[in-house]
This record gives structure tokens, sequence and C-alpha cells, in this order.
């Protein structure tokens, strides 16, 4: 039996041209923009006010609420702006040296009030809060802890470049991360087409009897949290369930670097790496960003935009978002910024449904996005909620095999918020 | 910055088939039949193929374009396949006048009446072939022999054709049939070149084996049943019946449309299974010599329901007790 998920699609990966080069660590620029919601979960209050000096490291902003992360200064330097969005420091490089020490910790609670401190949300692109996560429920026992290392999303090699050369401090950010949940083993699961990274894991763990690395099938959405633990271990995540509900928590390759971090020398979320890449950029690599840092910075320090860039995407092709202006800001989910030639833009234009099914046959959740989506243009929204709207995941797979090139996840996103706001009203 | 950078819904990439593709990759899966119908036919099955997919384009060039510009007539290609599968489905002997007649109905009340591509609850093909059959029964089920090469122009008129098709009761060894060297619709006869189209479409991931597999398995389990209840139980009766008439043309073309059959996978073997039941009590039981038509039409009708009532159970979907 195959413990992999059914559907998926395989478009060009398309990681070669940034797989091989090591990440660059970027100077820090001149100024930085940190949004005060960087996270799933309620926004921070901001700790500081305009004309404040902060310190390297130092948090600027936190909430009450359990579900949230708090943000810390990227640079040290002097606030510029605070408003209800984000804010902003001028960069004072001289003394923006971070200093810190190694975190101690008596009890899982103490270890994942550390974990909070330091700011950590899942740095695979979902952002959501790790503390959280690694806090399970009255009553919900935590058997095995997860590595998701698939990074299935085309063009993006982050995890694949941070797994080669912060193996080491993953491994331990894993210990720590199984000793937050509980679990008693860690599986890392990574797709098979970075077998460089399997070898270097299987390596790292060979002393390690708590551990085991598995390699999965390439097929897109395999980083998909629930799809790569049914691909682990040939379980199904309850629909609207969470793993914890298998006993099994799942993190990042990257937060469980930073969760190391955190411990180790009492270093919050500064940076992350990001992989800068497509068609339209000059020189394609992984590069080390400071929180903040603007894309226009980034893409400068890439050697620039190509004359015929013409899209910007935060985030992998697949559910990545489209920038409109290089003014915004690497955050701590933003995995990949892309830049797309004018030939390779696809513009909005749909053909009629011709009812060929590949839609369904690619969609991992089972659902019928051909039904879905007209459902949803005719407002019945009670008929798609029925045929399970809310259990899509938006992966895009729908969308990238429809012969009629119909936006089917911009339909799904559009009718689940209409959903939503239906239910808010009631 | 002022930079402006074209938005737009994620995802950014997409898979390379088109309408087009999938449209004109069928054309040419329907190659390996039509040049069998040609070889095997003459001129005749080659004038009624280029009439029906003819008249079916320019049809439909003149209800979406309102011109015939060579653009419009190409269009996305949809209507080259029904009309060419109509073409197939039609004795070799048919008179051209009827050939666009059938092409007319398949197109206009086939298709555009119901709102055209994708919007389409009958297979235009088959609404086309069951219009003209009950308008003129003689010329719909007269069918002649193969003909030799040396007589490929001889044109076969109606009044002269009059072989029997092996459903009409002629006897044909096994591999005369699935070669196709019976008297019977253009397209519907060679075994061997349907199945050089399906193993195609199966390669190129346009047709799913459920329908083909339902439809072609419950011919023959009604099949051994019947000649299991007559008493002359035998593999190659079942095989018989298999290759006679338009089953298997039907198996690999007709269920397997996109537009008129069910998007799900159960729903897909059940329409199979359903036409398969229907088309053999239509021919085993029933007057009409073959039973594919108005078994798939009948089917066709059912596909909401089918697809209402065979939705998959979503991704962790905790089964009820």
């Amino acid at each position: 039996m195959s413990k992999s998920f059914s559907g998926g699609i395989h478009p060009a990966y398309n990681k070669a041209m940034t797989a091989e080069i090591p990440i660059a660590d970027m100077p820090l620029p001149d100024k930085v923009r940190l949004p005060l919601s960087q996270h799933i979960g309620a926004p921070c209050k901001p700790l500081v006010a305009k004309g404040d000096t902060v310190a390297m490291g130092q948090k600027i902003a936190d909430s009450d609420s359990f579900v949230s992360a708090p943000i810390h200064a990227s640079v040290a330097g002097e606030v510029v702006l605070v408003d209800d969005q984000a804010i902003e420091i001028k960069t004072d490089k001289e003394k923006s040296r971070f200093s810190g020490a190694a975190q101690s910790y008596n009890n899982q609670g103490e270890l994942r009030q550390i974990i909070r401190e330091a700011g950590i949300v899942g740095l695979g692109g979902a952002t959501f809060p790790t503390h959280v996560k690694v806090t399970p429920p009255e009553g919900v026992t935590i058997h095995t802890f997860m590595i998701n290392g698939a990074e299935c999303e085309p063009f993006l090699t982050t995890d694949h470049r941070v797994m080669l050369e912060q193996g080491q401090e993953m491994i331990a950010g894993s210990k720590l991360l199984m000793e937050a949940c509980g679990a008693e083993k860690t599986i890392i699961g990574i797709e098979k087409n970075k077998p460089d990274a399997i070898e270097h894991m299987s390596k790292l763990i060979a002393d390690e009897p708590a551990f085991a690395v598995t390699g999965v099938q390439v097929k897109y959405p395999q980083g998909w949290e629930k799809q790569l633990i049914k691909s682990l271990v040939g379980q199904e995540v309850p629909d609207k369930g969470l793993p914890l509900d298998l006993g099994i928590v799942m993190n990042n390759v990257a937060t469980a670097v930073a969760v190391h971090r955190a411990v180790e020398y009492g270093e919050p979320l500064l940076n992350r790496v990001v992989t800068v890449s497509g068609s339209g950029i000059n020189k394609p690599q992984n590069v080390r960003a400071p929180l903040g840092t603007s894309v226009a910075d980034l893409v400068e320090f890439c050697g620039g935009l190509k004359p015929e860039a013409a899209k910007i995407i935060d985030g992998g092709p697949m559910m990545g978002r489209a920038l409109s202006t290089l003014d915004t800001p690497i955050t701590k989910g933003t995995s990949g910024i892309l830049v797309f030639n004018r030939d390779e833009v696809h513009l909005f234009s749909e053909d009629p449904c011709i009812r060929c099914a590949s839609c369904v046959d690619a969609c991992p959740s089972r659902l019928l996005p051909n039904y879905l989506a007209l459902y949803v243009k005719r407002e019945m929204l009670d008929e798609a909620e029925e045929i399970n709207l809310m259990s899509c995941i938006e992966c895009g797979c729908c969308s990238y095999v429809c012969p009629s090139k119909i936006p089917l996840v911009h339909y799904f996103q559009r009718g689940k918020q209409e959903i939503n706001a239906r239910n808010r009203n009631q | 910055m002022t930079d402006k950078f074209v938005v737009g819904p994620s995802p950014h990439v997409l898979g390379p088939k088109t309408v087009k593709s999938v449209m004109w990759e069928v054309v040419i899966a329907l190659a390996p039949v039509s040049i069998a119908g040609i070889l095997l036919f003459g001129l005749d099955a080659l004038l009624v193929l280029v009439t029906a997919t003819v008249t079916a384009m320019i049809l439909e060039a003149l209800v979406l374009h309102r011109n015939l510009k060579p653009a419009s007539i190409l269009g996305d290609g949809s209507a080259a396949v029904s009309g060419l599968i109509l073409g197939l489905i039609l004795p070799p002997s048919t008179p051209l006048w009827m050939v666009v007649i059938a092409a007319a109905v398949g197109i206009l009340l086939g298709k555009h009446a119901f709102g055209g591509l994708g919007n389409n609850i009958f297979n235009p093909a088959l609404v086309a072939r069951a219009f003209v059959f009950m308008s003129w029964p003689v010329a719909m089920t007269t069918w002649h022999g193969p003909l030799s090469l040396s007589d490929w122009t001889t044109r076969v008129s109606v009044d002269v054709a009059s072989s029997a098709s092996p459903l009409g009761g002629a006897q044909h060894g096994l591999m005369e049939m699935f070669l196709g060297q019976t008297a019977g619709s253009i397209g519907e006869t060679s075994a061997l070149a349907i199945l050089l189209g399906a193993i195609f479409l199966i390669v190129r991931g346009h047709i799913d084996w459920r329908a083909p597999l339902g439809y072609v398995g419950s011919a023959a389990v009604v099949a051994a049943i019947y000649s299991f209840l007559g008493g002359d139980f035998a593999l190659t009766t079942i095989a018989w019946q298999l290759m006679a008439g338009g089953l298997l043309f039907a198996a690999v073309f007709m269920i397997t449309d996109m537009v008129t059959s069910p998007v799900t996978k159960t729903g897909r073997l059940l329409f199979g299974i359903g036409c398969g039941l229907i088309t053999m009590v239509i021919r085993l039981y029933l007057s009409a010599p073959e039973g594919v038509t108005y078994g798939i039409l009948f089917m066709n009708a059912m596909v909401p329901l089918i697809d209402r009532y065979t939705v998959p159970k979503v991704f962790g979907e905790v089964k009820s007790r």
C-alpha cells in the first residue's frame, strides 16, 4: 500500500537555479519596516514610540493573547515610525550587534516560554506561533515530532540550503521541540529530489536512536502538513482537525534552527533565509535577510531586476502572493521572492469548464473543484459548504491542471470569505 | 518606488494543458479509426468523415463568431471532435445531405441549444445519430462490407449496400472482427484501431480507465449470463458481443466524453456500468439492432445525479459510524 496522499501534481520544479549556491548573508539595510502582524493570531501592540532608540533583538511589540508572537528589532537604531500596521527603524549600523546569552529552563513550560519570547513562528510560510503548536491541550499526548523538509513549492530551496548548512542546529532544535511537546521520537520528511539533504541528515542522526529520516515522493503539495503526515505514517489527520489528534506535532526546518538559536544564544527571530529566484532576477540565490528588509533592498542585493521583470511573488509560485510594489517588507513568513518575466505571466481569462475532471483527480483534499467553482460563481454558498469548500487548502493544484485556465483557487478564496462573513453576521 | 507589477490570484504557474490541446489530441486519437475506416470502406467513408467534420466546424464558427475566418472555423477543436465522431458512427453509404443534417442537429441542438461547450447534457454526436436514426432508419441500418483496394473509389449507394453487419446476423471470425473486416459504421468495426486510440488517450491522461472498464465489463457480464441461459456459453460469444456494433468505439470515445460523463471516480465507474447494462438489454431483448446510442444518452441524463451521490469523502473525513 502506498502511504502517499491521492492527487497532487508535478509542476516544473526550477530549483536548480539556487539549490547549489550557499546562503548569502545580506548586509543590514538602511531601514527596516516590521509589520505588527507577521503571524497567525492576534496582532502585536507596539512597546516603543517614535524617536526611541532600540537595540538589536529588543522586543518592540507584543500581545497578551496566547496565539500571537512578539516582534523584535532586527537592527539597532531609531524608531522613525509607529502606526497600527508596522514599526519602522532607521538602522544604526555601528550599534547593530546582537548580544545574548544561553537560556536555561527547568520544565516544558519554561522552554515554551523561551520559544514564545523569541517570537518564533512556523517559518515554512504558515506562520503559526510555535509555542502554541508545542503546547498540546489537556489530555492530549504527543508521541511523534516531525520535521517538514519536503519543500514542495517550485523554485524554493531555503529549507534545502538550511538543512545542508545548518543541519546540526536543526537537529539540536528538533530535540528542544521534541522536549517542548513531549514527543519520544522525531521523523524528518524530505522530498526525494534532495538526495544530498537526505544523505546529510542521515549522517547527522546516525547516533540518534530517537531520529529517523524518510525520503518522500516528489509531488506537490507534499509539504502541506497533513499530506506529509499521510506520506510519513499513512494516517490522515481528521478533516478540520489538527496533527495533535494523531499525537503528532510538525515543524519546519528553519523553525527548528530558530528554536535552537533562541535557547543556545538567547537570540530572538531576527532574520530568515529567503529564496530569491525566477527568470527576472539577475543573481538568483538564497539570502539570509533581516526581517523588515524591503523587497527592493533584497532585489538590489541580488543584482537587481531584469528589464523584462513583470511579476513579483512573495512565497512560492503555487501559493505565494503577487506583490504590486517592491516597497514590501520581508516578514517571518516570506519563504521566497520570485520574479517572473512578462512572457511567464498568465493573465486572467477563462474558457468554459469542459468537465474533464483534471481538477478532481489533482485535488489532494479529494474535493470537486469544478462544482465548488460553479457554486461560488452562482452564489450557492450552502451547496458549496455542503461539498466541503471550507476543507480546501488553496494549494492551487486544480488551477494548475485546468485546461480552461479557470482561476479556481481565486473563486474558493472568495467563497470562503463570503461564508465566513455570513457566519459572522449570523 | 513607483514600479507597478502584475498582480493576480495564485497559483502563478499554470500547466501546459489547454482546451485546444485536449481537443486536438482527441482528434489525433481518432486518427487510427478514421484511417482504418477510410481504408476499409473507401471514398464513401472519406467523404462522410470530411462532410460531418467540416459541417460541424462551420456551424460552430457561425454560432460563436458569426464569421467564417479560418481561426473561427478551427476554434478550440471541440466541434471537430464532435463532427469527426459523428462521421465515424455513421454507415459509409450515408447520403452526404443526411450527414449535413446530422451534423447540424448535433452541433445546434445537441451542443449550442444547451449553452455550448461544457454545458451540453447529451453527447452531441449521439443526439445526431439518434435523430437521423429515427428519421431515416433504413439508411442508418444499411451497411456494406469492406471494399477491396481496387474498388476503393466505388461509391456504394444505400439501395445497393445490403451486407448484414455482425449484429444483423453476419458470421465473421474473431480475427476479422478485430481487424474490422466486417460491415458496419465507418469507425466502429476495427477493434485494433480503436485500441490504438485508447492507448494514446490513456497515456496522455485524457481518459480514465473506470468508465470504459465498467462499460465493457458490465456488457461482458450480461453477454455471459445471456449466453449461459441460452445454453451456448462460450468465451468467443462474449468476445463477439464486445466487438460487434459500436460498443468498443463507444467505450473509448463516447462514454469518456468529458462534458457528458461524471467527474467523480466512483461516478465514472457507475456511469460505465449503467451504459453497458442498458446497451446490452436493448441489444438482446428489444427490437432495436443497437443499444449503444440510447444506452449512453439515457446515462448522460443521469450524470448530475451520479455526481451528486458519489461525492468523495474529503481528506481526513471521519467515517460515519
